[in-house]
């Protein structure tokens, strides 16, 4: 005692936003408890606009689990909204999604339709609308809104739609309108994007083994 | 008890105002007992449309603020004995309601009406939270132009999160011609886009303008297109099957136009 700790969660106002830095040498619990604290008092400060909220986590990663606690603190304040989660290097998760998650129904004008992970999307994405995923985005219907696979810098995630006249694609942090020629293709056959050298590239579905050998399936029944 | 069909766009100046006023009348009509209700305020033009604007005394705020009785804001049509209009007031803002009145005020206006027809005013914000809330029903009118489409469907997606059950659309100013050169959209690819059920297509046609400037909607001109697409689709309110038309037939046309109503 006697030492003034340094708060475990400084909160600081952007033009964008909200800035919450969590201390990175408190243990985790600690910072949540904090947090709460920080919500749940003053709760009259957060109940105003929709806000964008950003949160840095400094040099720490954390799990699925303290993630879905940390966001169920901010749930209470339905106008508080998470935009990012950062750490100061690399990925702030310990560990990736496994496995692809299902949602069906429209992504229609003015909706997000938000996934950690894959994302299969049974339904429409309509002009207006945004998919974002941090893997890979499939869309068993049309998408003819935005739709960014790859949200946290996954270069490898690739954008499939029965019928892919978005908008715009975002891979990564590489951003493409499509172009003209793509509207007239809208009906043949599945394609999807990828990133290659820096920029994305649309191309039948049945290429992606080739593009993708990692992901390929192989035929051996006869191996074993 | 009756049921409250909200009448919205989110895009101005697709013809929310008119299509509330000929479908109201188209209700009539049939025999029902119809009250449309302007919600929006300060910015009132139902009763123009109607050609009753004379006849106002008291208003929509009047009722929220207990100036008056409801029964005294009921404006009685000159044209059609079960039709009446609650106006929207000129004067005010639309701060001057709540959501909690306008969900008193359908109630008791279903108590005495087969059929509320609720104006809404253009926008997503609390003019059309307010108009909305207590509707049991809700009709989304888009022209086929990409802007309105993009409105409409932002719409849809609020009226479901406000828990309005299956919102139908209306594609007004319809120009198959234009339709066919890529001018605009298809009826087909306006549903598709939408994802619900299509309950009419009006046609752009001058008379409608002329008919609304002069206070004697469209519907009561017996011999237009734009009339029988308004009686058709106040038919189909009252869950009949009626064929689509658009003033020309083409082939393949009907097999589409059952996929679009969702029968047979
Ligand atoms: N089917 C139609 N054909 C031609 N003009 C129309 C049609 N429907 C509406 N209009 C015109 O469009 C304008 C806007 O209509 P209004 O009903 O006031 O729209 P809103 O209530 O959505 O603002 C009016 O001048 C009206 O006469
Ligand atoms: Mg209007």
């Amino acid at each position: 005692m006697g030492k003034v700790l340094k708060p475990a969660v400084n909160i600081k106002g952007t033009k964008d936003g909200l800035l919450f830095l969590l201390d990175e040498s408190r243990p985790f619990p600690a910072v949540l408890s904090e947090l709460k604290y920080k919500l749940e008092n003053a709760s009259n400060l957060w109940d105003g606009p929709d806000t964008r909220v950003c949160i840095k986590l400094g040099n720490r990663q954390i799990t699925r689990d303290e993630e879905k606690e940390m966001r169920e603190l901010f749930s209470t304040h339905k106008n508080l909204i998470i935009h990012t989660i950062e750490a100061d290097h690399g990925k702030p998760y310990l560990v990736d999604d496994q496995g692809i998650q299902l949602q069906a129904g429209t992504v229609r004008s003015g909706q997000v339709l938000e996934h950690r992970g894959d994302l299969l999307l049974l339904g429409d994405v309509n002009p207006g609308g945004t998919v974002r995923s941090t893997g890979s985005i499939f869309v068993l219907g049309a998408l003819r809104g935005l739709a960014h696979a790859g949200g946290e810098g996954d270069d490898s995630a690739i954008i499939a739609a029965s019928s892919l006249c978005p908008t715009q694609l975002r891979i990564a942090n590489v951003v493409s309108r499509p172009p003209d020629e793509w509207e007239t293709s809208e009906t043949s056959g599945m394609n999807f994007a990828y990133l290659v050298n820096g920029q994305i590239a649309v191309d039948k579905m049945h290429h992606l083994s080739r593009i993708r050998p990692d992901i390929e399936w192989k035929d051996n029944r006869f191996k074993r | 008890m009756g049921e409250a069909i909200v009448v919205t766009s989110g895009k101005g100046g697709v013809g929310k105002s008119t299509t509330s006023a000929n479908i109201g009348i188209a209700l009539a009509l049939t025999g029902k007992k119809v009250c449309l209700l302007d919600t929006d305020v300060g910015l009132r033009n139902l009763d123009v449309l109607m050609g009753l604007e004379n006849r106002i005394i008291y208003d929509l705020v009047d009722v929220m603020e207990q100036n008056c009785q409801m029964n005294q804001a009921l404006v009685k049509d000159k044209r059609c004995e079960a039709l009446y209009l609650l106006p929207a007031a000129q004067t005010k803002d639309k701060s001057s309601i709540n959501t909690k009145q306008i969900r008193w005020l359908i109630a008791e206006l279903r108590e005495q009406f087969d059929y509320v027809m609720i104006d809404c005013p253009a926008g997503i914000e609390m003019g059309f939270k307010n108009a909305v809330s207590g509707a049991d029903r809700a009709i989304v009118v888009t022209t086929a132009e990409s802007a309105s489409i993009r409105d409409a469907d932002r719409v849809i997606g609020l009226l479901e999160k406000e828990k309005v059950p299956q919102p139908k659309v209306v594609i007004n100013r319809f120009k198959s011609q234009m339709a066919k050169d890529g001018g605009m959209m298809d009826v087909d690819e306006v549903v598709s886009v939408l994802a619900v059920d299509l309950l009419g297509v009006v046609p752009d046609h001058e008379d409608v303008i002329r008919s609304g400037h002069l206070g004697e909607p469209i519907v009561l001109h017996k011999k237009t297109p734009a009339a029988k697409a308004y009686k058709n689709i106040a038919q189909r309110i009252q869950g009949e099957a009626v064929p689509l038309l658009l003033g020309e037939k083409e082939r393949g046309f009907f097999k589409r136009m059952k996929r679009w109503f969702g029968f047979a």
